[in-house]
């Protein structure tokens, strides 16, 4: 007691031993540190928390949008079942693939590029760390609004494609395909500000001497699949937005009995979502090149060639979406010519397929987790691609589109090229992440009992569609002979909801007790993996410079240091786009609060929106006076960035 | 087989199913050896390269040296791939031309309209007294080739009767045609294939191919209006369709009723099903699907009817002698 009270007379400002901590962190990381506590937390612009909290958004509404699968297969798995309505069963289906192609696949694979893409070339932070942070907070409650839609039964029900005019004024009545059509508004406007910021990362953040044919392959990916989010998106903006003014104000752009075309619909958004499938497809690319090289303990073969393959299937995925079309009445020519573009881009992603196993065949092989996910990937993703390149034939399409046939199809391509890798990064960057290890033995068991469950599940699918059975029946009855097949592929599901909750188990547990990783556990070859585990505020002490392709693998692939850039106020080096060499050192943006609140104005005016077109007017306000906010220049901070210019 | 008709891409009862199975078998074929090589050669790769751990010395002697054994084994399998894709393009393109060679002299037009959930036809004739409508389930001649047109009064609907073509979609403000034909007689399935709303799953139809002179015989008794109800019952049961909500949703010819929101009951005693291929047509089922279709159906437009079960007896016993 007597010596506490000395103690805290001595000192001037008692301080437990945490905030010491706080304070050394702060002082040696300068500005890039965030504010203790919860302010901070909501204020930051680390491109490092946001990104983790985007994947863990994302995960969160994966395991959602997994749930509502699970309630499906539920429902399907007898014949004649009145367990779930069709009213509940059309919202259920919606909002699966609703979430999952828009909450999940593409928000993580752009949550992994936020995380691990400044990293990957030596940068300190993303470029335009606020407009990412606002990015993440209106996904966030984009994705939020869609599930509580969905809890209070008033969900969106056409379907995630909503062909009008199911979803237009006349058949979709209610506020539910509104829901729908702003959950696009708000998915839209983070996808493309997260693809504007990689793609400025990769082109200008670059660490010096990081020419763009030293970029590891995972950056390559995001760059194409960033590109690809910047011309898809506005399709399906111009359809949402659409859509709504039908909806809403009595536009008739869908309507054929006052001029409008239901098929104008079909085209817009296909445009869009035939591309969306490859820029979630790209970066699982990117994860598998990536775990690939690692474990195969030397660099790729034909980097150049996966280079370019995946350039060309950002281009051809913008040529096939007529390919989804294939029953209505497009004109046959026209179709011969989607055809050829459907069978054409599996040859860049055969390139791919040969080009690892050419790397794997010639390497020193260290079979663990990561790698087990990229074998599975190999065998799920062949037969997807292998059933699309059957689809992509027109009169074998008139048979198996709509069917359950292409249910199978669709998951083998989005689960075997996307989530497999996926989890594959998941075990391989974890560490990195969070400085510990997942457990290997957890590993396996995820692994295996996803792969047998995941097939168990929707090889049956196949045969249920080449048998006649349609898409987004709620039910079916027993003459048709379906009931068998469908259960063996809701046991299936129960396999794979075992293996996810594996993984959860997996990640609390190692995150709480697992290994500690090192800076580098798998001695891997890339840049992420010469800062600690996890990456300090401001990610390099001090900034990098590379000459090799595989700088940690090579002799002086690490040349130097970057130095003379300050850390209050945060600076980096802004390098030329080819070559990386150094340009100018600029002035980085400091935490604020702002992003959150432009975010929550933002939220008002898109939800408001759906109830009366006024709230365009009115909630353009606050947005307005937040975003003032936002860029309204600070004395204190222009004083520093004053002090630190210099004549050249 | 199933009760309700057979159902199956894979067994095709008419030219154009064929031509597609044929198509599937190819690209069946080409397919499982393509996967056969890719995996055979990952896991060829997968034996023979030595294992090591992650304190293997990572081997970065091939940088700057360009592989030449790989290369041509690389090339070699995306010359084979993109041979192979274009084998299967001419395949495609090949059969696409067969569907659109089908012979269509003589052909039997008939003009099939999708609505919120059930299919209405109409089978056209150069006479327009031989014009006649029916509902859910189409008769067709056995040889003969039909050309159908599809429209849809409200959301998109899809043909697809898999024994016999693959599918149509029916978009609203615009008109396409299937044509296809049936060489074998039977019970063909088809169900919409385009999701259309609450009953998308209880939307189906039946094709019924027969011989030409049953086929026959069919329209002809198809183009007759209903018979007058003669027995007490039936007549009464008129009285009740006439006077109650039924006659303002459906037709039946030789009466006034002459609704065209749902199905034409004209000849309904003479259909195999009910509820666009949902229920047996029986006296039961009828009256429960009459009292209840919500329940059946969720959803569905037809709205429930509380009648006096002598109403409801004497309503069914008329439809029972609409054959």
């Amino acid at each position: 007691m007597n010596v506490d009270a000395t103690a805290g007379a001595l000192a001037p400002e008692p301080r437990s031993e945490a905030s010491v901590a706080e304070l050394l962190h702060a002082r040696r990381f300068g500005a890039w540190a965030d504010a203790p506590g919860w302010l901070g937390a909501l204020c930051t612009i680390d491109h490092k928390r946001v990104g983790r909290r985007f994947i863990v958004t994302a995960f969160g509404f994966f395991i959602a949008g997994g749930a509502v699968a699970g309630l499906m297969r539920l429902q399907l798995a007898r014949p004649d079942s009145t367990l779930i309505g069709p009213d509940l069963y059309n919202q259920l289906f919606t909002v699966h693939g609703t979430s999952m192609m828009f909450v999940f696949a593409v928000p993580i694979m752009q949550a992994m590029g936020v995380y691990f893409v400044p990293l990957m070339v030596g940068a300190r932070n993303i470029a335009f760390p606020r407009l990412i942070a606002y990015a993440y907070w209106v996904y966030l409650f984009g994705g939020l609004m869609l599930y509580a839609a969905l809890v209070l039964g008033i969900g969106p029900d056409a379907g995630w494609f909503s062909y009008t005019p199911l979803a237009g004024p006349q058949y979709g009545v209610g506020k539910r395909s509104d829901f729908w059509a702003q959950l696009i508004t708000f998915t839209e406007v983070s996808g493309l500000l997260i693809a504007v910021a990689v793609i400025t990362t990769v082109f200008k953040l670059r660490a010096p001497g990081m020419t763009l044919n030293r970029m590891p392959l995972f950056v390559w990916s995001l760059l194409v699949a960033s590109f690809m989010i910047v011309f898809a998106l506005p399709s399906v903006m111009i359809a949402s937005t659409t859509l709504i003014l039908d909806r809403l104000v009595g536009t008739h752009f869908f309507n054929p009995a006052e001029g409008g075309d239901a098929l104008l619909w079909q085209h817009l958004f296909w445009f869009f979502g035939h591309p969306e499938v490859y820029l979630i497809f790209l970066p699982g690319l990117g994860f598998v090149s990536t775990i690939v090289v690692t474990f195969a303990r030397r660099p790729v073969f034909g980097y150049v060639a996966i280079v370019l393959s995946l350039i060309a299937t950002g281009f051809l995925a913008f040529g096939l979406w007529v390919h989804h079309m294939f029953a209505t009445n497009v004109p046959e020519l026209g179709k011969s010519f989607f055809t050829a573009a459907s069978m054409v881009i599996a040859i860049p992603t055969a390139t791919q397929l040969f080009c690892w196993i050419a790397t794997l065949w010639t390497g020193r092989i260290v079979v663990r987790t990561p790698l087990l996910f990229v074998l599975g990937f190999f065998f799920i993703l062949v037969l997807g691609g292998l059933t699309g390149i059957m689809l992509a034939a027109v009169p074998l399409d008139l048979q198996l589109h709509d069917t359950f046939f292409v249910v199978a199809h669709l998951h083998y391509v989005l689960i075997g090229g996307g989530v497999f890798p996926l989890f594959g990064a998941f075990y391989y960057w974890f560490p990195k992440v969070t400085g510990r290890m997942l457990d290997e033995t957890l590993g396996r068991w995820n692994f295996w009992l996803f792969f047998i469950g995941f097939n168990v599940a929707f090889f049956p699918m196949h045969i249920l569609g080449l048998q006649g059975m349609p898409r987004r029946v709620y039910t079916y009855a027993a003459e048709t002979g379906w009931g068998p097949l469908n259960l063996v592929a809701s046991l299936g599901a129960v396999i794979v909801v075992a293996s996810v909750l594996l993984f959860v188990v997996n990640v609390v547990r190692s995150y709480r007790i697992g290994a500690h990783a090192g800076a580098n556990p798998w001695r891997a070859s890339t840049l992420e993996w010469a800062t600690d585990s996890p990456p300090p505020p401001g990610n390099f002490h001090p900034p990098l410079a590379v000459t090799r392709g595989a700088p940690l693998w090579e002799r002086g692939g690490v040349s130097g240091f970057v130095e003379g850039l300050a850390n209050d106020p945060p600076e980096v080096l802004v390098t030329t786009l080819l070559d990386a060499s150094p340009h100018h050192r600029l002035a980085f943006p400091t935490p604020t609060i702002w992003p959150l609140l432009a975010a929550i104005a933002t939220t008002v005016l898109f939800i408001a929106s759906i109830f009366t077109p006024w709230a365009v007017v009115w909630g353009s306000i606050p947005v307005a006076i937040t975003l003032i906010g936002w860029f309204w220049p600070r004395r204190d901070e222009t004083k520093k960035r004053l002090r630190l210019e210099r004549l050249p | 087989m199933y009760e309700g008709g057979a159902l199956s891409a894979l067994v095709p009862a008419g030219p154009q199913a064929a031509h597609i199975h044929t198509l599937w078998l190819v690209m069946l074929t080409v397919c499982a050896l393509v996967f056969a090589a890719v995996l055979g050669a990952l896991a060829v790769a997968m034996r023979r390269a030595p294992r090591g751990d992650e304190t293997t010395e990572p081997d970065t002697n091939m940088l700057g040296n360009d592989e030449p054994a790989l290369r041509r084994a690389v090339s070699f399998g995306i010359a084979a791939s993109a041979a192979l894709l274009i084998g299967l393009l001419v395949t495609s393109i090949v059969i696409e031309r067969a569907l659109a060679q089908l012979p269509l002299h003589d052909a039997l037009h008939i003009r099939l309209t999708g609505h919120q959930w059930w299919w209405e036809a109409t089978y056209d004739d150069a006479k327009p007294a031989n014009v006649f409508a029916t509902a859910n389930e189409l008769h067709i001649p056995v040889g003969r080739p039909i050309v159908l047109t599809l429209e849809a009064d409200d959301v998109i609907h899809s043909f697809w009767v898999p024994n016999l073509h693959g599918k149509k979609d029916l978009i609203p403000g615009r008109t396409a045609t299937i044509t296809f034909r049936a060489d074998a007689a039977g019970t063909y399935r088809g169900q919409c294939a385009e999701f259309c709303g609450y009953q998308h799953a209880n939307m189906a139809l039946l094709v019924i191919a027969e011989p030409p002179e049953r086929y026959e015989l069919w329209a002809a008794a198809e183009r007759t209006s209903a018979p007058q109800p003669t027995e007490p019952l039936a007549q009464r049961g008129q009285q009740v369709f006439l006077q109650s909500t039924c006659a303002m949703c459906h037709a039946i010819a030789g009466t006034p009723a002459n609704g065209r929101r749902a199905p034409d009951l004209t000849h309904v005693a003479s259909r195999r099903r009910i509820g666009a291929g949902t229920l047996p047509n029986d006296p039961v089922t009828l009256s429960a699907w009459i009292s209840d279709p919500q329940r059946i159906k969720p959803g569905v437009n037809m709205p429930a009817h509380v009648l006096p079960g002598a109403d409801l007896q004497a309503l069914v016993a008329y439809l029972g002698t609409l054959k």
